[in-house]
């Protein structure tokens, strides 16, 4: 491997509000190389990569990227098309092809001018020809996409990028559409692609794969770069507890004595998008006095669970019981009034209704209760003095309880729903990525309720990607993997940690 | 580079005098056409005016065409503030009309304090099931309710052709297709002896009052918001989100219904296939330059039938072509979508990103 330097981050930093995305992240890359970029969701990066692409500009920090001059040059930042024109393509993890088209139409796209006279198809195919000579990736040129198997639309992506002369190759998450098979010829291609001079970083959550074919691996976390290991010297353990951290809990919650079940999932199966992202046979209970975390990594079916337990979708099989009564009826009114309290993944989308007010998205949930709804109208009085109320209460600030919900920040938006939510006195607490983008006061704010609501006998059903905050807050965590949960034994972060990688352990 | 955001706080004063100022600046920009039409523009505006304000007929006159309009100017803005896209208020207006003549020309005779309120009613639940029918394949099977319930105004005015062809048709009519005049005691009483106005105006103005009361005050109202703001949101928070589309597309309807029912009870007295000139089309452009606001439907129904009655006057009084109201309606409704976009959103200039 010839030891060319050819794209450098240097100390970026980027802050969304008060949350730090990414803090002063340096990276290199060599000629040749391919080097995994590892680390939860929400570790940053994404948001890295945004900057690498032009997408966001940085708050501080550099990009250099060796020119066709043999110099390391300073990237003008916050423009695609710069990062473009410095040979940096990627390929995203959701393809991004013209299904209508043919695959030589849809590796032309974007790179012909519209105004040109004629486009000189064969000069191209005779270019793409010999790119798949010397990479291995094959195509059927004249077939249309939609006839494609992921696995080779796949290729076609690559393709398209190889044909723009990229220098450096981005591929988000390459396996996590492809069957093993497919995967193993991806490792294929891209070996015979590095070879040729390409430096790959690969984004991934999949361990044994970034150590089986990468040169180096770094490690985000919190937005921090928290390590960089040479691939030889690395194993699973070390790079899991790279990714989920060391430091001891600083809190642990007092033992209190459980109560009786109060949620319970006996075989249930629910139908996702994909097998992935469906529930397989899952069962298990939540008992008063108690908070069980669901850890792992987005796309594996916590999204199926959160509906399921909001009453947005019924199982396909098996029961599902609230207090030792079987639910018979799914909807999210139902759900309501069996004492779930739910707190929405995307609180902007699912959680208030932007335009209204702020005063109304705090009774959005109770429009039957008789303080609220007399003879079918509105009690303003009563809905304005519930919202004084409760933004005392729960700190939310805003211009006011008339102001529209949109104006109110991410956090803010956040206590509002849990206003909402824990002024029900739920028995069952179903919180969906609570501190998902929270600063750390509002994340503490959400972990205060939590706890309180499981201190007067709630049981909580927390889902989070964040392994800090479930093993500071969970009694009994799970690990979701592929649809299935599996319980932990106890708090071992590095197991969890492969676990959640998919590891049988 | 211009980036477009939307304003924190759109003042009070922008939401009552972009409208206001739209269509100062259409009324100016539509002296543009009138000129190259070869008209005086200040004559034709004198006209204009003369036509609206000149005596009590031409006052009425105006009042009496911004009365269908009031009406489905409503039915719009219940369905498009639940984005339940009602583009079928020209066939519920036929299909109330056509309810009005079948059960006011002879089903049943009484006295007018029970004929009329049945002829509401009768043109009301017409109205409902037209807008009701598409809702419900909308909800059922995601059959998009623009699609839909423009083609059934096409089906609804073929069928309607159908029936002053048939069993609706005046055996006194002298062949033409029209169908019996409604009872005397089913004739919405007139407002003004010897003025075409009449009492469907009260009936409109009862509605919009009715309807902003609904939408502002009542738990349905609260519900058709919260559905037309963020569907996802409602259905999470409890709403359940295809009952409010109903409940929103039946009163739409019925309102729709009732434009029908004020022009053929109050107006002509018989039915035509001509008794609108697209009213229901004009009723979505007049909920739009409203804002989607009860009240203001009043006032932008009134501002439209002005133009439409004052350029029908103007052309009339300098000979110019009629077209010339559609004109300036199309440029106040562009002005004034223009002026509520500068309302809501400030454009920002930002610099180039440079390394």
């Amino acid at each position: 491997m010839k030891n060319t330097q050819v794209l450098s981050l240097k100390n970026l930093s980027k802050r969304f509000g008060s949350v730090v995305a990414n803090n002063s992240v340096n990276i290199e890359l060599y000629r040749g190389e391919v080097l995994s970029l590892l680390g939860e969701n929400g570790a940053g990066k994404t948001t890295l990569m945004n900057m690498l692409f032009g997408h966001y500009l940085p708050d501080s920090g550099s990009i250099d990227v060796l020119g066709n001059d043999g110099q390391m040059r300073k990237l003008v930042l916050g423009h695609p098309q710069a990062s473009l024109d410095a040979g940096i393509g990627m390929v995203h993890q959701h393809f991004t092809l013209a299904e209508n088209l043919t695959v030589l139409d849809n590796i032309l796209l974007g790179s012909e001018k519209l105004w040109a006279w004629r486009h000189d198809r064969n000069k191209a195919r005779n270019k793409i020809l010999k790119i798949i000579d010397r990479t291995g990736l094959s195509a059927p040129l004249d077939e249309k996409v939609a006839r494609l198997t992921v696995g080779e639309r796949q290729r076609v992506e690559i393709l398209k990028a190889l044909y723009h002369e990229v220098k450096i190759l981005v591929l988000d998450e390459p396996t996590a559409v492809l069957t093993p098979q497919e995967a193993d010829a991806l490792f294929e291609n891209i070996d015979s692609m590095t070879k040729d001079g390409l430096s790959v970083i690969f984004i991934s959550h999949k361990l044994r794969e970034v150590l089986k074919f990468s040169n180096r691996i770094a490690v985000l976390r919190h937005g921090e770069k928290v390590g960089e290991i040479a691939t030889s010297d690395a194993n699973e353990r070390v790079i899991a507890r790279m990714m989920v951290g060391e430091e001891t809990i600083k809190n642990p919650i007092d033992k209190i004595q459980l109560g009786n079940p109060i949620l319970q999932l006996n075989e249930v199966s629910v139908k996702g998008d994909s097998m992935r992202t469906s529930l397989n046979r899952t069962n298990f209970t939540i008992h008063e006095n108690e908070i069980v975390g669901i850890a792992g990594v987005s796309g594996n079916g916590q999204s199926v669970l959160a509906k399921l337990i909001s009453g947005l979708i019924d199982p396909d099989s098996g029961d599902l019981l609230i207090e030792g009564e079987n639910v018979e009826y799914f909807s999210p009114n139902g759900m309501q009034s069996l004492g779930v309290g739910r707190i929405p993944e995307d609180r902007h989308h699912d959680g208030v209704v932007g335009a209204m007010s702020v005063a109304e998205n705090l009774v959005i949930e109770r429009l039957q209760d008789k303080d609220v709804n007399k003879n079918g109208f509105l009690q303003n009085r009563a809905i304005k003095e519930n919202a004084e109320t409760l933004i005392e209460k729960y700190d939310i600030r805003g211009p006011g309880i008339d102001a529209k919900a949109s104006l109110l920040s991410g956090g803010n938006i956040q206590k509002l729903i849990l206003a909402r939510v824990f002024e029900c006195k739920p028995n069952v607490i179903l919180a969906n990525q609570p501190t998902r983008g929270l600063d750390l006061g509002a994340a503490n704010e959400v972990a205060r309720h939590l706890l309180e609501a499981r201190g007067r006998g709630a049981g909580v059903l927390l889902i989070s990607e964040d392994l800090d905050e479930i093993l500071a807050l969970s009694d009994r965590i799970m690990v979701i993997h592929n649809g299935s949960l599996i319980e932990t034994v106890n708090k071992d972060r590095e197991v969890i940690g492969l676990m959640m990688a998919g590891e049988k352990i | 580079m211009i980036r477009i955001e939307p304003r924190e706080m759109p003042s009070k004063w922008w939401t009552v005098g972009i409208p206001i100022m739209s269509a100062l600046v259409a009324i100016l920009l539509a002296a543009i056409p009138l000129a190259l039409a070869g008209a005086n523009i200040f004559e034709a505006y004198t006209q204009m005016a003369k036509g609206i304000f000149g005596s009590t007929f031409a006052f009425t006159e105006m009042l009496t065409r911004a009365t269908p309009l009031i009406f489905t100017g409503l039915a719009a803005t219940i369905a498009f503030r639940a984005k339940l896209w009602n583009i079928g208020a020209e066939g519920q207006l036929y299909l109330g009309a056509m309810a009005a003549v079948t059960v006011g020309t002879g089903l049943i005779d009484a006295p007018s304090f029970i004929l009329i309120p049945v002829i509401l009613f009768a043109g009301a639940i017409s109205g409902a099931v037209g807008m009701a029918a598409p809702t419900y394949l909308k909800t059922r099977f995601g059959a998009d309710e623009v699609v839909t319930t423009l083609l059934l105004n096409f089906i609804i005015i073929i069928f309607l052709q159908m029936m002053l062809e048939g069993p609706l048709k005046d055996p006194m009519g002298m062949g033409w297709p029209q169908s019996e005049p409604i009872l005397e005691n089913g004739i919405l009483p007139q407002l003004i002896p010897r003025m075409r106005i009449h009492s469907g105006l009260i009936i409109a103005l009862i509605s919009a009052g009715l309807v902003h009361l609904l939408l502002s005050k009542s738990i349905w109202g609260f519900k058709i918001r919260a559905v037309g703001e963020n569907a996802p949101a409602a259905l999470h928070a409890g709403i359940n989100v295809n009952r409010t589309f109903m409940g929103a597309a039946v009163v739409s309807g019925a309102i729709a219904g009732l434009a029908g029912v004020s022009e053929v009870a109050g107006l002509r007295g018989y039915l035509t296939t001509d008794l609108s000139p697209g009213f229901g089309y004009t009723g979505i452009v007049v909920a739009m330059l409203a804002g989607l606001s009860p009240i203001g439907v009043v006032i932008s129904a009134i501002f439209i039938a002005s133009i439409f009655v004052g350029a029908d006057t103007m052309s009339r009084a300098i000979g110019v072509s009629s077209y010339l109201a559609d004109l300036v309606v199309a440029i106040s409704l562009i002005c004034v979508l223009i002026g509520g976009f500068v309302a809501r959103y400030r454009f920002i200039r930002t610099n180039k990103v440079n390394a």
